[in-house]
């Protein structure tokens, strides 16, 4: 059994799963549409799995890779039901923006 | 050799994330989002995940990536989203935050108390420990239905429940019980 594990220190893994997930969270912040913004968070989901393989490989442990295991299928129950709701909302309102969603909003301010 | 293939990786998956995030077209999102998914399971190929891999490709560019699409292209919303913001600021005040948040994720990085300590014991270890342990696959295998085994079965319960859930949202509301039955009825004719 070859052992694949690279010499590539963890901090470039660190800090580009950092940047990836930065920008995921201003383009969650900054996005109107709906869709872009599920997308979003799920750069966000993909940075924290780098991150969880990185220490794994760090402090050699697999548990490190099962979590990973697990987020991957919490996302994609994630991403069902989300669509689900999205999909819902865009029958009753046509339009899938953050900005048709302001039931909430005063009408008066 | 390393580390052309982890800056070329990395290069690609940042232009991707940038990519999901300034694109105006919902479409050429999705498309971007696989770039930086399928840079992801480069990297976890360099870091010996060997399942992970393969369960990127097919979980995430597979079956999440192509959800994305059938709803942009059923529901029809590739528009383009105004450019004005309703929310002065908005944009600035977001960089700004961003840029907080990555330095408070480097500092985290540096930092033991944040990312924990090696763990001493052998049955969980990557590498080493023996090869009764087996490779990647069955190490995660035997990680996973032993000390993770009550997760797994909760994830098996939660995924039922996402199914259940999708298909209940995702029904026609708003309308009578009646019209509801009948569009049941045309989608299990159609399927």
């Amino acid at each position: 059994m070859p052992v694949l594990a690279t010499t590539i220190d963890a901090g470039w893994y660190l800090v580009l799963a950092s940047l990836i997930f930065t920008i995921g969270a201003a383009g969650l912040l900054t996005r109107r549409n709906v869709l872009v913004m599920f997308m979003c968070v799920e750069l966000m989901l993909n940075a924290v799995n780098l991150t969880f393989v990185t220490f794994a490989r760090e402090l050699n442990d697999i548990r490190g890779q099962v979590i990973v295991f697990f987020i991957l299928a919490v996302a994609a129950a994630e991403v069902a039901v989300g669509l689900a709701i999205i999909v819902a909302i865009f029958r009753r309102r046509r339009g899938a923006t953050a900005d048709d969603l302001d039931l909430l909003k005063d009408p008066t301010a | 050799m390393e580390y052309f293939i982890f800056f070329l990786a990395a290069a690609l998956a940042l232009a991707g994330a940038l990519g999901v995030v300034l694109l105006r077209n919902p479409a050429h999102c999705a498309l971007s989002l696989v770039v930086t998914l399928i840079s992801v399971a480069i990297f976890f190929a360099q870091l010996g995940a060997a399942l992970l891999v393969a369960m990127q490709i097919i979980v995430y560019a597979g079956a999440i990536v192509v959800l994305f699409l059938f709803v942009i292209m059923l529901l029809g919303v590739d528009r383009k989203e105004s450019v004005e913001e309703p929310l002065k600021f908005q944009r600035p005040v977001a960089l700004v935050l961003g840029v907080i948040l990555f330095a408070e994720v480097v500092f985290l990085i540096g930092h033991q108390w944040a990312t924990g300590a090696s763990s001493s014991g052998t049955a969980h270890a990557i590498h080493g420990g023996g090869a009764g342990l087996g490779g990647n696959v069955e190490r995660v295998a035997r990680s996973l239905f032993t000390d993770f085994l009550w997760p797994f079965e909760i994830t098996a319960a939660l995924l039922v429940l996402a199914v259940v859930g999708a298909v209940v949202l995702a029904r026609r509301s708003g309308e009578s019980a009646d019209t509801v039955g009948a569009g049941a009825a045309e989608s299990g004719e159609a399927g």
